[in-house]
């Protein structure tokens, strides 16, 4: 058994797709039918079988083919993965939390064998067989953190805890939403959180901040965010901005269905037991509108969100040029009947 | 004129004033100078003993000259850039003590340009003494080729090295010492922007 | 959530008498297996239970242990005869073989690993969270220097074990014999990126600081650890606003251990006024605080407004707390 991995790509040709029972497992973002930016963490606990929280690290279908999709990232720019000097042993925090986490999830994909420092590491999918000394830089091809985020869904910040704030020291990030690690590395909560609209003001990164600090050992947490993606492509760069915006003007009334996705983010904040530093996973979902509209009330719902968004959200997710042509897709799918509150498909 | 806070990265300067410590540096140019000779004013007797100025006159600066060297600080450089001083920085910093204050004064691009190598030496940003003084252009970063375009007046601005139209942001890296610039017309780039002179 | 961590179930494996006031535990966990891996400079809760069914008492200790070796945790206690009897119960009652319940570590003092070089100084039994932290150091090649200060040998408690272990870079002060740490002199001649760690008695981390930040230390350099013991008093009345209570606060008992035995469960990491969780608002008050914390500021105590329940007492006619 297992999962079957997909063979697809997040560019080119973009033969990403859900298969029918990953619709079902979508970790659809919005509880009720508006949207306002607030501090929703929750403790990361383990979620119902099927679902991407039956596991706290989540690997599906298209592991293997985002993982060749970093690959090219990385190729290309090198300074998606970085980190600062003294951020070393997070790194081997985060590749012991990996590791265990998703040999413990899925066995039958995973083998981790540690005998004192001597590890051993089997990754079937990627076809990877790997027997290193735990803290010995010398017997990885790579430093541990790009080691094993080469291997792992999502992308992933590393968080230095000082002075009463967290700061950005290290992470890989092949995925995000238009934020540059280069630019953002070293900068502290409040600083890369900056160019956030409304947020601010609310006191919301002041009340996030100080439940992240006080995050221990054996008690992650986490939230959603979401934006939209034309296109299933995973690296919507800053980097690349002027090679994936076009894009967005590509968007008419009978391409919605295929062209625009729903991407939403599953946060997770854990503290890493060596370093006392924090690591933020930053897990990737995208859906096609078409394979939204399979759920009527997704569809519902995300078009009375998508209609009545504030203005500066809407331009900071940068939906501006294409949100009209996307609610009145959505209209059709819309009876104007209510919806039940949760996030799971009727 | 005050550089007034718009996003939470965009650093604010303050006012230079006398810190406890064993040893002080001075970094300024231009009008930085003035920010110096102000903290003078208040400094206790002896304060320049044991303090170094590295100063930068540009364009406006040769005027301070006389009334720097009319502190009488131990160590007294004077050079064209902070490009050709930064070398003779970090020979320092890599010999100094902790006690070692840094004062920091004049445009944007000297205080970044000084703190990122201060960052290198291990010193707490949040330790440094700031004030700006003087031209408010800006150092950008090009997110998309990642080259540096100095001395920035314009909104937006062709960046130097691969020639896209970036939007000057508010976003500023201490590591890169440069506010960030994006494509500001990526979208579409055959949108036309009217570029307007607004960092002077 | 639990007002606390997570909790570690764990047995007593061995029980080491260090010196005439010193004691140290080693606790491994009952089920088998490891213990969470931790970083130097953690500390761990531990439940103390007169008798099964008691209220237990929670006292924050520092792991003195390598945070390498994940077999076994180890804490060392001082005796302290006139205190609330803590650390009389671990070292009276407390036998290999019992069966504990202490917290996940916590590290409200951890080392700054952008630090090019770390300068450690320990009073006493403050020398516990460094026996960590020099391991951890010692086995990433980190750059450390430890300064200790004792009374008198007898009480050196582990100073030859740290000698032994890194030679040069521990230096050892005996107060009986008249030496003392040359503060000024150490700390002008650190390299640019040294950070500065201090442990040990109130009146020396105050001592530290105050010539550090004299010497142009940046407060960003400076980093301590002092957890307070809750202190006896006399007994006082509070009203729980929010719960609608009023408890009294007994004379060996603390204001938080009152608030928790009337079923109140404010949250909280160290219980020694270091952590900031279970910080309280008062509501209304008429009488004086005694205020024990490293948490609120000289402003916040003068306030009147807010108080730290782990630690810090009140006397006087009545006292209202948004709990």
């Amino acid at each position: 058994m297992g999962i079957q991995f997909r063979t697809e790509t997040f560019r080119d040709d973009f033969t990403f797709r859900n298969s029918p029972e990953h619709i079902r497992r979508f970790p659809f973002p919005f509880h009720e039918d508006s949207y306002m930016y607030a501090v929703n963490i929750e403790p990361h606990v383990p979620g119902p079988k099927g679902s991407v929280l039956e596991n706290l690290i989540d690997v599906d279908e298209h592991y293997v083919s985002e993982m060749a999709d970093r690959a090219l990232v990385l190729a290309e720019d090198p300074l998606r993965c970085q980190s600062l000097p003294h951020m070393t042993l997070a790194g081997w925090d985060l590749l012991e939390l990996l590791m265990t986490e998703q040999a413990k999830g899925y066995p039958e994909h995973f083998t981790l064998t540690r005998d004192g420092d001597n590890w051993h590491w089997i990754n079937r999918p990627l076809g990877i067989d790997q027997k290193f000394v735990f803290g010995d830089l010398s017997t990885l091809p790579y430093g541990p953190m790009e080691y094993i985020t080469r291997q792992s869904q999502g992308d992933f910040c590393i968080l230095d805890q000082r002075d009463g704030n967290l700061w950005m020291d290290a992470g890989i990030v092949t995925t995000q939403a238009d934020w540059s690690l280069d630019f953002d590395i070293g900068m502290n909560f409040f600083e890369w959180h900056a160019p956030v609209p409304l947020a601010h003001e609310k006191g919301v990164f002041t009340r996030a901040l100080k439940f992240l600090l006080n995050i221990q050992q054996g008690q992650p947490a986490r939230r959603l965010n979401w934006t939209m993606t034309i296109n299933p492509r995973l690296d919507t760069s800053p980097e690349n901005f002027h090679k994936w915006g076009p894009d967005r003007t590509t968007v008419t009334p009978e391409n919605v269905g295929q062209k625009v996705h729903l991407r939403v983010e599953l946060q997770s904040f854990w503290r890493l037991p060596r370093s006392n530093a924090m690591v933020f996973p930053i897990r990737c979902y995208l859906i096609k509108m078409d394979e939204l509209a399979t759920s009527k009330k997704w569809a519902r719902r995300l078009h009375r969100v998508l209609r009545d968004l504030p203005e500066e959200l809407a331009t900071y997710k940068g939906l501006t040029r294409y949100r009209p042509t996307v609610v009145e897709w959505l209209a059709k799918h819309d009876d104007g009947a209510p919806t039940s509150s949760g996030f799971g498909p009727d | 004129m005050p550089i007034e806070p718009t996003i939470k990265s965009r650093p604010v300067y303050g006012t230079l004033s006398p810190q406890p410590g064993t040893d002080h540096l001075f970094i300024a140019d231009a009008e930085g100078a003035e920010a110096i000779l102000d903290l003078a004013k208040s400094a206790p007797p002896g304060f320049f003993d044991a303090a170094e100025i590295v100063f930068i006159p540009r364009a406006s600066g040769d005027g301070y000259l006389a009334a720097l060297h009319a502190l009488k600080p131990a160590r007294f450089y004077e050079g064209p850039s902070i490009g050709a001083a930064l070398p003779r920085l970090k020979q320092t910093f890599a010999t100094a003590h902790m006690g070692l204050r840094l004062y920091l004064s004049g445009t944007e691009g000297l205080i970044g340009q000084a703190m990122q190598a201060a960052l290198d030496a291990g010193i707490d940003h949040s330790s440094i003494q700031t004030e700006h003084r003087g031209s408010l252009a800006r150092r950008v970063q090009c997110v998309h080729c990642k080259g540096v375009t100095e001395d920035v007046t314009t909104q937006p601005v062709t960046c130097s090295h691969c020639g896209l139209l970036l939007l000057v942001r508010d976003h500023y890296s201490r590591r890169l010492a440069a506010f960030q610039g994006v494509c500001i017309n990526a979208e579409d780039q055959s949108e036309k922007v009217p570029v307007e002179e607004v960092f002077r | 959530m639990s007002a606390g961590t997570t909790k570690l179930d764990v047995t007593v494996a061995d029980v080491v008498p260090v010196n005439e006031l010193v004691t140290r535990f080693h606790f491994r966990p009952t089920n088998g297996g490891h213990l969470p891996t931790f970083s130097g400079g953690a500390h761990v809760v531990v439940e103390m239970r007169e008798h099964e069914g008691a209220t237990p008492r929670l006292n924050p200790y520092s792991l003195m242990s390598s945070p390498l070796n994940t077999a076994e945790y180890t804490i060392s206690v001082r005796r302290d005869d006139v205190g609330r009897g803590g650390s009389l119960f671990m070292h009276r009652q407390v036998k290999p073989g019992d069966r504990m319940v202490i917290s996940y570590p916590v590290n409200l003092f951890s080392l700054d690993l952008r630090a090019k070089k770390h300068l450690m100084i320990a009073g006493g039994i403050g020398i516990t969270p460094f026996m960590a932290q020099t391991a951890q150091l010692a086995s990433s090649s980190g750059n450390f220097e430890l300064h200790y200060a004792c009374r008198t040998a007898s009480l050196f408690t582990y100073g030859d074990v740290l000698a032994e272990r890194y030679g040069k870079r521990i230096h050892l002060y005996h107060d009986d014999r008249g030496e003392k740490i040359e503060l000024a002199r150490l700390l002008a001649s650190q390299p640019l990126g040294t950070h500065l760690y201090i442990c040990g008695p109130a009146p020396m981390i105050d001592w530290v600081r105050n010539t550090a930040a004299a010497s142009g230390w940046p407060s960003e350099t400076v980093h301590y650890e002092h957890f307070s013991a809750p202190k006896p008093g006399l007994p006082f009345d509070v009203t729980l606003a929010v719960s609608d209570k009023k408890i009294r606060v007994g004379e060996q008992q603390s204001l938080l251990e009152a608030i928790e035995a009337a079923g109140v469960d404010p949250p909280y990491l160290c219980r020694g006024g270091v952590c900031g969780q279970c910080e309280t608002n008062v509501i209304s008050s008429d009488g004086k605080f005694l205020h024990n914390d490293h948490w609120l500021s000289e402003e916040e105590h003068r306030s009147g407004k807010k108080i730290m329940p782990c630690v810090s007492r009140f006397e006087g006619r009545s006292l209202v707390l948004e709990r």
